[in-house]
């Protein structure tokens, strides 16, 4: 029977379920499948904390978001076109996300009696008028899972029902007209080991096509042209932590420098602990230390022998690594933090994205102890800031602070692959002895305030450093107060010499533009795309992003005041905004978000239109 | 510089830093015991780091003419272990202290311990706070008036030992400051020891705590108290050898007259044991250092090291260009012409 195929530009799918029914897996999947069908895309997963929450209730919802389109796309959308509910529970927690006239697939076995009091619904929804304003389709998901799964050898029927995600994945395939050998090929290798599994998962995957493919619940499939307005170039999907992770490694290759990422597990930043450590091997070493101290300290250890050392953390770890950060600062040693933010303050919300962390790394030491701090704005971007921040950390000798966030780490976005020849070298340019028999001086420093670098080995190098104020030039212990004032001042100036090699703040401004919108981080995204449907309206706007927070690039000040207005939306209270206005003094407005969740492009747009009246 | 193949001596390993210990301090007796044992390796200066943490002890890095390290309050295992993990051809030394060690640190040191990392830890132990002047430590004595115990300490002392052999650490010994003969033979050991090696030495503070080892010390009273622990040897001290250990029939130590038990009875020192149980033993044989105590290798075991994979592979070559390539195009890729 033939259905009609309808064009789409772009459309936004959320499947959600108990986490227990591999939302995350499917949504991947499908992710996967989208990308290698040439759609532009990006992903926002949310998950709870809690590994399985009761099951069936609202704490235990997961959900995927993903958005792709024929076109460029900045964000994983604010509204779901397409609800996949897989209980009642998913449907409750997302059905405030949605517009009216969106669409829900919705598994009707799940709703049960029991299921419906768990998610706190006193009637079925599927039967009253509470959906009345959204397109439902009921399908008995997991009976249809199981029926198709009968006959199968060694597959019960709790193994067959437990495939239901798959059927879902199967329906949303065909409805996007997704292509399925990928998907099957990859049943096939995960459950390689495991051939009942196997089995029930291709027949509900199958079964999920056919249904669509032949109910006539659904009428129309939907057709999503790959994108045409990319670059030319080789393509492959990372999230953030792929892509940090290849950015370290890329930094270790280029630096010759052996790679040690030393972590202590926290969500959401043991992901980069767990892909670093699959490379292990030509010269990526990973140890999950006893603690964030640790951790941190085993970093340190690692740079002080001439190695990239790295540690990974969460805002909690943050908190206690500051006084090695601090220690490093003073041995003037190459060190990358790596802060994922999560929502605080405390353990606060651990699965929950916030840029909240900005005056920590900026701030959160004793003393003057001030270093590169540096954000990622794309799931891709994190390559290349990861790179940088290596970088500035080996050839300036200086801990540098990343800031990624949970969102970055756990969303993926079509990434073009860099030429690795064409990646900088980086020189550590470490000391030699001098042939002239001059005394060597740790603490001498080059033109840009660099210190000499002599890991332990160099011969004739022998030297002692450490966390006590240090003589200018010689390094030797000092309580001399006007050397701690010198000392204090190259402390600083050496790090704000930085800014001298750093490109100049990108304008991205319309003739005329009264106001300019400036970001920092993962709201990358959300900003140009609230720019673009301003400017859909025409009205004329400025746009900016910085990815260096300290040193910041020369000619912010300048940027800044070429607007009578000047709105910084973020995922805290203001911490930029507070910053910029302290260091510029320029009336800058803030659009703070602090829900744990990302900034949407929509919300943005009308803050936008408030600052423009 | 040294040059290869010249003898080294001890003026090799003596910094130009002033240094800086109250007069009469245990720690001058045990650095010069370090500078004047480390020549016997054979291994350059530039291939020996010192790594310290903060008090007295921490300053140790600054008086040798090594690579060296003062970090901060307990974290000087992390440190060496991020250093001894990427550093296979470095000997690497822990320079430490009471507080340092079992009360900041507590959780590095147990785990240097327990991973066997290749560093040699010396913990000074005074059982006493000396460069914040003067509060109670973890080995101090229960009833100990200190600044910060007024009215006594209440809380129950650690056994350094016996903690590093809960950790199951593969080599634990102890000594005194000012034995110049058996401190240099416990280092040696500890030196050719492959992993994590534990070092207690028994160290003086005239200022905060003066004599809290003079039963061990003293040349009178040391005799009578010391009890020198010799793999293969029964285990019998005292001027004349008159005393020794014994083990009961329920398996605890103690110490008998060799008159009375028969040499036989004598319990024969194993420090190779796998079970780590009869080294605990003795440590507990003396609960504090006011009677007979022993001194000298609890315990001596081979076991993998800490980062053994990597430490095979010597170079830790970083892959090449080619090889990032192809990691960067791992997996599902496409192509926009």
């Amino acid at each position: 029977m033939g259905k009609t195929v309808e064009q789409r530009e772009r459309v936004v799918v959320r499947f959600a379920g108990d986490s227990g029914d591999g939302m995350q897996l499917v949504g991947g999947r499908f992710t996967d499948a989208t990308a290698l069908l040439g759609n532009d895309l990006a992903t926002l997963p949310d998950f709870p904390a809690e590994i399985r929450a009761p099951a069936g209730t609202i704490p235990g919802v997961s959900a995927f978001q993903i958005h792709f389109a024929s076109r460029d796309i900045l964000t994983p959308g604010d509204t779901p076109n397409v609800l996949v509910a897989m209980n009642p529970a998913a449907l409750k927690a997302n059905l405030a996300t949605l517009e009216r006239g969106a669409t829900i697939i919705a598994n009707e076995d799940a709703f049960t009696r029991r299921n419906l009091e768990r998610a706190g619904y006193a009637s079925n929804p599927l039967e009253d008028d509470a959906l009345a304003d959204f397109r439902v389709h009921r399908v008995p998901m997991t009976t249809l899972t199981t029926r198709a799964a009968e006959g199968l050898e060694g597959v019960g029927t709790r193994d067959a029902a437990r495939a239901k995600n798959l059927f879902a994945l199967g329906l949303l395939s065909w409805l996007y007209g997704r292509p399925t050998d990928g998907t099957e090929r990859w049943i096939e290798a995960k459950f390689a080991r495991r051939p009942a599994a196997r089995d029930a998962n291709l027949a509900a995957f199958r079964a999920g096509w056919s249904f669509g493919e032949t109910t006539e619940l659904l009428e129309v499939q939907y057709r999503v042209d790959p994108a045409t307005d990319v670059a030319p170039g080789t393509y492959r999907q990372v999230n953030g932590t792929t892509a940090t992770a290849l950015g370290l490694i890329a930094a270790s290759v280029r630096s010759g420098l052996p790679l040690l990422l030393a972590s202590y597990p926290i969500t959401p930043a043991s992901e980069l602990l767990h892909e670093l450590s699959r490379h292990e091997g030509a010269g990526v070493r990973t140890v999950q230390a006893e603690d964030e101290i640790a951790a941190v300290g085993m970093a340190l250890g690692a740079a002080y022998g001439g190695h990239l050392g790295v540690t990974a953390t969460s805002g909690p770890g943050m908190d206690l690594k500051a006084e090695t950060i601090g220690l490093a600062a003073m041995l003037e040693l190459p060190l990358v933090v790596i802060d994922v933010q999560r929502a605080g303050p405390s353990t606060g919300m651990p699965t929950k994205t916030e840029q909240s962390d900005l005056l920590m790394a900026l701030h959160g030491r004793h003393g003057e102890s001030p270093l590169p701090v540096l954000a990622a704005a794309t799931p891709g971007d994190c390559f290349e800031t990861a790179f940088e921040a290596a970088r500035l950390a080996i050839e300036h000798r200086t801990p540098v602070i990343l800031l990624s966030d949970g969102f970055l780490s756990n969303s993926s976005e079509p990434w073009r692959i860099p030429d690795a020849t064409a990646l900088p070298a980086i020189d550590p340019a470490f000391a030699t002895a001098p042939s002239n028999g001059t005394p060597f001086l740790p603490y001498a420093r080059d033109a840009r305030g660099v210190r000499p670098w002599a890991p332990p080995g160099t011969p004739g190098l022998q030297h002692r450093i450490g966390g006590l104020e240090k003589q200018d030039g010689s390094g030797a212990i000092s309580y001399d107060p006007a050397n701690h004032a010198t000392m204090t001042r190259l402390r600083a100036q050496r790090i704000a010499a930085i800014a001298r090699e750093l490109p100049p703040l990108e304008l991205d401004a319309d003739d005329g533009a009264e106001l300019l919108v400036l970001g920092w981080g993962s709201s990358y995204g959300a900003i140009r795309a609230a720019v673009r449907r301003v400017r859909d309206r025409g009205v004329p706007v400025a746009r900016a992003h910085l990815r260096h927070l300290e040193p910041l690039p020369p000619n912010v000040g300048d940027v800044l005041r070429a607007f009578p207005r000047v709105l910084v939306p973020e995922l805290n209270t203001g911490q930029l905004a507070y910053l910029l206005r302290a260091r510029f003094l320029v009336d800058v407005r803030s659009h703070a978000k602090v829900s744990g969740q990302p900034l949407f492009a929509a919300e943005l747009e009308t803050a936008i239109l408030e600052a423009l009246a | 510089m040294t040059a290869l193949g010249d003898a080294l001596t001890k003026a090799d390993f003596q910094s130009d830093q002033e240094t800086r210990w109250c007069p009469g301090c245990g720690d001058y007796a045990i650095l010069s015991a370090v500078q004047g044992f480390l020549p016997e390796l054979g291994i350059p200066p530039e291939r020996i780091v010192f790594m310290t943490g903060i008090g007295c002890a921490g300053r140790f890095a600054y008086y040798m003419d090594t690579y060296g390290m003062h970090g901060i309050h307990g974290r000087a295992p992390a440190l060496a272990t991020g250093l001894a993990t990427t550093r296979a051809d470095l000997s690497i030394w822990v320079v430490t202290g009471d507080g340092d060690a079992l009360s900041i640190g507590g959780n590095h040191l147990i785990h240097a311990l327990r991973r066997n990392v290749p560093v040699k830890i010396l913990l000074f132990n005074n059982q006493i706070y000396g460069l914040t002047k003067g509060q109670a430590s973890p080995t101090s004595e229960r009833g100990k008036i200190t600044k910060s115990t007024p009215f006594g300490s209440h809380d129950r002392p650690f056994d350094p030992l016996a903690l590093a052999l809960g950790a199951e650490a593969t080599f634990v010994a102890r000594t005194l400051d000012t034995d110049r003969q058996h401190l240099p033979e416990v280092l040696r050991a500890a030196a050719a020891h492959a992993g994590a090696a534990f070092v207690e030495i028994y160290q003086n503070c005239p200022v905060f705590n003066d004599g809290a080892f003079d039963v061990l010390r003293d040349r009178a009273q040391g005799a009578a108290n010391r009890i020198p622990l010799v793999h293969g040897a029964p285990i019998r001290f005292g001027a004349g050898l008159e005393r020794g250990v014994v083990r009961e029939a329920d398996g605890d130590l103690r110490i008998v007259d060799v008159a009375d038990a028969g040499e036989d009875a004598l319990l024969v020192h194993d420090a190779h044991r796998e079970d780590p149980s009869l080294a605990f033993a003795l440590a507990r044989l003396a609960e504090r250092p006011t009677g007979p105590t022993p001194i000298g290798v609890f315990r001596a075991v081979e076991r993998p090291l800490h980062g053994a994979a990597a430490t095979r592979d010597r170079e830790r070559t970083v892959a090449d260009t080619a090889a990032l390539d192809a990691l960067l195009h791992a997996g599902d890729t496409w192509t926009v012409a």
